[in-house]
């Protein structure tokens, strides 16, 4: 008697289950877009009552996820190479693009005083220059008092997509960082790792003559003295919203490269050189093509509703054109038996 | 149910009985459920990073080089770092958990016994990661302050000593990583060793004392002979906890591959190049090789905890 009560007690907390799962989208990957996707999400939840569960579990596990199919999407920081895409069936497309900031800790130089170009900043990553007296860094700070002190390298010690396009910026600018080359980690040549953007950020602030790397996000809400960075013609920029969209409005965005053209160190006045986008992953022929087709009314809802809320915790917003082209793929792109899967209006 | 089955059979039989045979494959279950997980994970890893020993072979013990972009490992610089900490971390934190037992064995006055005892165990029980943060933010400066760059600015220039007192001057290192391991497992150490001492009987001690032995000679001449291999035990254990720990490490080590150079360099453990690497491991041969770190540590502290088992399961003399 109490059995057959247990079990239909346990049947409809399993079809209860079973129907809030249905409003509940899943996604796992990046943990730098996290902050952005669960607002988003909170939006959208209280907009559609649909759901979002995301974790932040990192871009590699993202990856691995979606490989495994045991969420709707991955996400990542670090673009899958089209040829990867292919042989999984997976669409790439980005959200939001995110800025790195180079941050300094110079006794008498305030956030946006000094001045680096990419070669310069290699060959401080490098260990070549070992001094903030350099005649090389001198070169390009005239009239900015700069101390005869020792330069310390700080880097992240955790794999990370801000990782990723810091060293393929190196790389892009510097062919002496070759050797080096660009991943989420590496084989740093000097310095000391810290974990994530805040421990990067703890070492710089507590080592007077440090220069490490941020998201531009945290920079701005740390008030951490950052770099202006020489752009490609030359001109010294400070890294803000402006100088990132300014890099992604001249960039090429195409479906075939799985939307993701290179921004580092871009033609264009006032482009900042080292900014990327951050990328979600879907199957084109989805097993379950329901929930496809929530990731992509959640994503559509996204790009037109939620460009505010990426500029307030300082993301930058996709161009309106990228964001008809990705529209257009995703209506010819995604599909199950022959027909797609969500068309954006 | 199982009530209504005994009230049935023969009253001669002690309540229960009938449950005993269930009790005992119950209590089966569980022990080998616990074996079969250990071994689970120790063939899991090894079977995760044979890749990464086939192709690197004795080199993955090595070499430093730790390369993702070009999928070179070598497990050199952690190893050593694990072990390097692990052995700093004991050696600062033995004297003072030492201090601690005999003092509240031998000295300390009742009404201080119970809020020491607890003081003790509460450290115990913080969780790592506050330690991490408490490191990085507040020891870190202190230490790089009135520790670190006097002693730098002792070196004569251009002298050995230069190199070996080299660092980034900022707390960070394989010095500050023992520190905060030191604190974590003074309390382990500190509450086995009271145990320890407790169990000497209180006629040998006072024998002691009646022929007119100091305090100092009763605790090197009879407690600690009298309880030295299982004390033994008890410091492994805490070598163990060591070698092992990883959040609170990764925050104060510096995180750099390869071998240190000086003491106040930076460095890497184990532990800690697993937590930084393994979440955005993408490449086949990245993870291999941290699982196979991973087997690794596992060996490392099996060893260490095998010695601590033989060491403690033995009687001590009388």
């Amino acid at each position: 008697m109490i059995r057959t009560l247990a079990v239909a007690l346990g049947a409809t907390l399993m079809a209860g289950v079973v129907a809030a799962q249905a409003a509940i989208i899943t996604g796992a990957g990046a943990t730098a877009p996290a902050p952005i996707y669960q607002k988003w999400a909170e939006a959208y939840k209280a907009k559609t009552g649909v759901g979002l569960n995301y974790q932040g579990i990192g871009s590699g596990g993202g990856i691995k996820q979606i490989e495994a199919k045991t969420v709707d999407f991955g996400a990542s920081d670090k673009p899958l190479a089209a040829a990867d895409l292919e042989k999984f069936g997976l669409l790439q497309f980005p959200t939001v693009i995110v800025g790195i900031a180079p941050v300094v800790n110079i006794p008498g130089v305030a956030a946006g005083q000094l001045h680096l170009n990419g070669q310069v900043l290699a060959d401080i990553y490098l260990g070549e220059i070992k001094r903030w007296s350099d005649p090389r860094i001198a070169g390009l700070n005239k009239g900015v008092r700069l101390p005869n002190l020792p330069i310390t390298v700080v880097h992240r010690s955790d794999g990370s997509g801000t990782t990723f396009l810091y060293t393929s910026y190196l790389k892009a600018v510097s062919p002496a960082w070759g050797k080096v080359g660009a991943s989420d980690s590496v084989a740093w040549p000097v310095g000391q790792g810290g974990k994530g953007n805040d421990g990067v950020a703890a070492y710089v602030k507590q080592t007077p003559g440090s220069i490490g790397y941020v998201e531009y996000a945290f920079a701005k809400n740390n008030n951490l003295a950052y770099v202006d960075m020489a752009d490609r013609e030359g001109h010294f920029i400070a890294p803000n919203e402006q100088s990132f969209s300014a890099a992604a409005a001249h960039a090429e965005w195409r479906s075939a490269d799985g939307f993701a053209p290179t921004l580092l160190d871009q033609p264009g006045a006032n482009a900042w050189p080292i900014s990327g986008a951050t990328f979600i992953l879907i199957y084109k022929n989805p097993g379950n093509a329901a929930s496809t087709e929530s990731v992509l009314k959640f994503f559509d809802w996204c790009y037109a509703a939620g460009d505010g809320m990426a500029s307030e915790l300082a993301y930058v917003p996709l161009p309106a054109n990228v964001k008809t082209a990705i529209r257009h793929a995703w209506a010819t792109e995604v599909k199950a038996g022959g027909k797609p899967v969500y068309v954006a209006h | 149910m199982a009530e209504l089955m005994v009230g049935a059979t023969k009253r001669a039989r002690p309540a229960g009985a009938g449950f005993d045979p269930v009790f005992r494959i119950l209590c089966f279950a569980a022990a080998t459920t616990l074996l079969t997980a250990i071994a689970g994970v120790l063939i899991s890893l090894l079977i995760g990073g044979e890749p990464a020993f086939a192709k690197f072979g004795l080199r993955f013990f090595t070499s430093t080089v730790w390369n993702p972009v070009t999928d070179e490992y070598g497990g050199a610089g952690p190893i050593v770092g694990t072990l390097i900490t692990a052995a700093l971390a004991l050696l600062l934190a033995l004297p003072l958990a030492f201090g601690v037992a005999v003092f509240l064995t031998e000295f300390c006055p009742r009404p201080l016994r119970r809020p020491i005892g607890v003081a003790v165990e509460l450290l115990a029980g913080v969780p790592s990661i506050v330690y991490g943060m408490w490191g990085l933010f507040v020891l870190a400066p202190l230490f790089a302050k009135y520790v670190e760059i006097p002693i730098m600015g002792l070196a004569p220039p251009g002298s050995i000593w230069e190199t070996i007192l080299s660092g980034v001057p900022n707390g960070s290192g394989l010095i500050a990583a023992s520190i905060i391991l030191a604190i974590m497992i003074l309390p382990y150490i500190a509450a086995t060793l009271r145990e320890l001492f407790l169990t000497v009987p209180a006629r040998v001690r006072e024998s002691a004392y009646g022929v007119g032995c100091t305090s100092l000679e009763v605790v090197w001449s009879v407690t600690l002979p009298y309880v030295r291999k299982s004390a033994i035990g008890a410091v492994m254990l805490g070598l163990g906890r060591a070698l092992g720990e990883t959040m609170a490490v990764t925050f104060v080590i510096g995180n750099s591959h390869g071998f240190p150079t000086g003491i106040f360099d930076s460095g890497s453990t184990i532990a800690s190049t697993i937590a930084n690497e393994f979440a955005e491991a993408t490449s086949d041969m990245h993870t291999s090789a941290l699982l196979a770190l991973g087997f690794v540590l596992f060996l490392i502290t099996f060893a260490v905890l095998a010695m601590a088992r033989a060491l403690l399961g033995r009687k001590d003399p009388v």
